[in-house]
């Protein structure tokens, strides 16, 4: 049986349905972007009358940080629940006795996380760009673009959202609460969330050469943890409860 | 279809319905889902969300994406589980039109009265496989056949008028009258019918022994030492 983008469309489609009626889904798809696009806003705009000129690179670089945070968090909830959550709703076991590939499965849940997060980081990342270069002190505008701040924020969001994906759905495929799932997935992002502040701080001195290898690693690394995810995602034990 | 319907709550039965078909890629997703919904007759409930449906419609929409793929073998798990008489109703008529259409149904139940009601052949379990058949056939296996003789008052003489009788092999009291055992009852009943008026007795009815299948049942485990000890 091949790769069926049918079932992967059906998971994906009935996923993000699911989501558009979920309060609490939408509720954090509203809140946190919002959040994190008024206080780098805020951080941006105030820079210029309390950061001296040698400090300036690293406060941007911190308000950039705020919308990683985007990536970080909001796919990894949202996959966190993928599995676990099914299953205690009992709406597991009706998918995976369809024809559906595990694979199939997990790029739709994927796919259904993803996409939204991408669109809504990126909306904010250019409403954050807009409003810099609109209403922010020149200096600040030109500190924001000048360097890897922008490679790292276009570069890095879907990468940091693959890893929360995969971290979220591995987690949520052995949790037996969503709660505990969403926590320890978030949990998961932290050491890579960790580096992107280091570089973004200019802890860690990066250039676009080296943005865009490590952009590569991280690239492979995600592809990795689908295989990983895929091979430990045992649909006999999902729904029997026993391994196969 | 699992005991428990496993709808997306939040989602309408046609957008479940959809989602399924997508999974069994299935061409003619609208007539296919017009035709399953026709069957469980929720064609008017197709844009409700699932969770504003009551348990039984909930079966009902779950019973509708079983059938989605024209199934020639559909496994059901305790259908009817939960359900209110009504609702029990309903479902027991939607698998028994299903089986006229020539769907082959493995219906898996604790209700016994409702396998008897459905099923043309019963398989009972007891952590294994303990008998198989149709319900007649289990019956005949596990009792003798016997009638059951209501009198309006008792025979002065019973032994008498039932031991006579060629069709009787043995008989015994009963709180309203008297049960025979007997080889075959529509030879045994008017031979006992003739002898009963002849010894001057007010007959209210005579009829074969029906032992339900939970007798069956009951019967078997009592024979099983394992189930016993538990």
């Amino acid at each position: 049986m091949s790769f069926s983008w049918t079932r992967v469309r059906a998971i994906s489609v009935k996923e993000l349905r699911d989501y558009r009626r979920n309060r609490f889904v939408v509720g954090t798809m509203t809140v946190l972007p919002l959040l994190f696009v008024i206080l780098p806003l805020i951080q941006v705009f105030d820079a210029y009358a309390h950061v001296d000129s040698s400090n300036l690179n690293r406060h941007v670089g911190l308000s950039m940080l705020y919308m990683l945070l985007i990536p970080a968090f909001l796919p990894s909830t949202l996959s966190a629940y993928s599995v676990v959550g099914e299953r205690e709703q009992g709406t597991l076991e009706p998918v995976l006795i369809t024809p559906i590939r595990r694979e199939e499965f997990l790029v739709g849940k994927a796919l259904a996380a993803f996409v939204p997060t991408l669109v809504l980081a990126y909306v904010v990342f250019g409403i954050f760009l807009a409003a810099a270069s609109l209403f922010a002190h020149p200096v600040i505008a030109s500190a924001i673009y000048s360097g890897t701040h922008v490679l790292l924020q276009l570069l890095f969001t879907p990468l940091l959202a693959g890893w929360g994906i995969w971290v979220g759905i591995a987690v949520s495929a052995r949790s037996a609460d969503v709660r505990v799932a969403q926590q320890l997935s978030i949990l998961g992002t932290l050491p890579l969330l960790g580096i992107l502040a280091l570089m973004s701080l200019n802890v860690i001195t990066v250039s676009a050469g080296l943005a865009v290898g490590l952009a590569a690693v991280l690239l492979a690394i995600d592809l990795l943890a689908w295989r990983a995810v895929a091979a430990m995602f045992d649909r006999e034990r999902l729904i029997t409860g026993r391994s196969a | 279809m699992p005991e428990s319907p496993g709808l997306y709550l939040r989602l309408t039965v046609m957008e479940n319905l959809q989602c399924f078909a997508g999974l069994y890629e299935l061409d003619g997703v609208r007539g296919r889902i017009e035709r399953a919904l026709r069957a469980v007759n929720l064609e008017d409930r197709a844009g409700d969300q699932c969770r504003a449906l009551s348990k039984g419609l909930r079966q009902r929409v779950a019973l509708a994406r079983a059938l989605l793929n024209d199934p020639a073998v559909l496994f059901l798990d305790e259908p009817t589980s939960g359900l209110d008489p009504v609702a029990s109703r309903e479902v027991h008529g939607l698998i028994a039109s299903l089986r006229e259409r020539g769907v082959t149904i493995f219906l898996t139940t604790h209700r016994l009265e409702e396998a008897e009601r459905l099923c043309h052949r019963v398989a009972i379990l007891n952590t294994t496989l303990r008998l198989i058949g149709r319900p007649d056939e289990l019956r005949d296996q596990l009792f003798s056949r016997s009638l059951d003789v209501r009198l309006r008052s008792p025979l002065d003489d019973a032994n008498a008028v039932l031991g006579a009788l060629s069709g009787v092999e043995g008989w015994k009291q009963a709180p309203s009258g008297y049960t025979l055992a007997v080889s075959d009852p529509e030879i045994a009943a008017p031979q006992a019918a003739r002898a009963l008026v002849g010894a001057g007795a007010d007959i209210l009815s005579i009829a074969e022994s029906r032992h339900s299948l939970e007798d069956v049942y009951l019967e078997l485990i009592d024979e099983d030492v394992e189930a016993r000890r538990r």
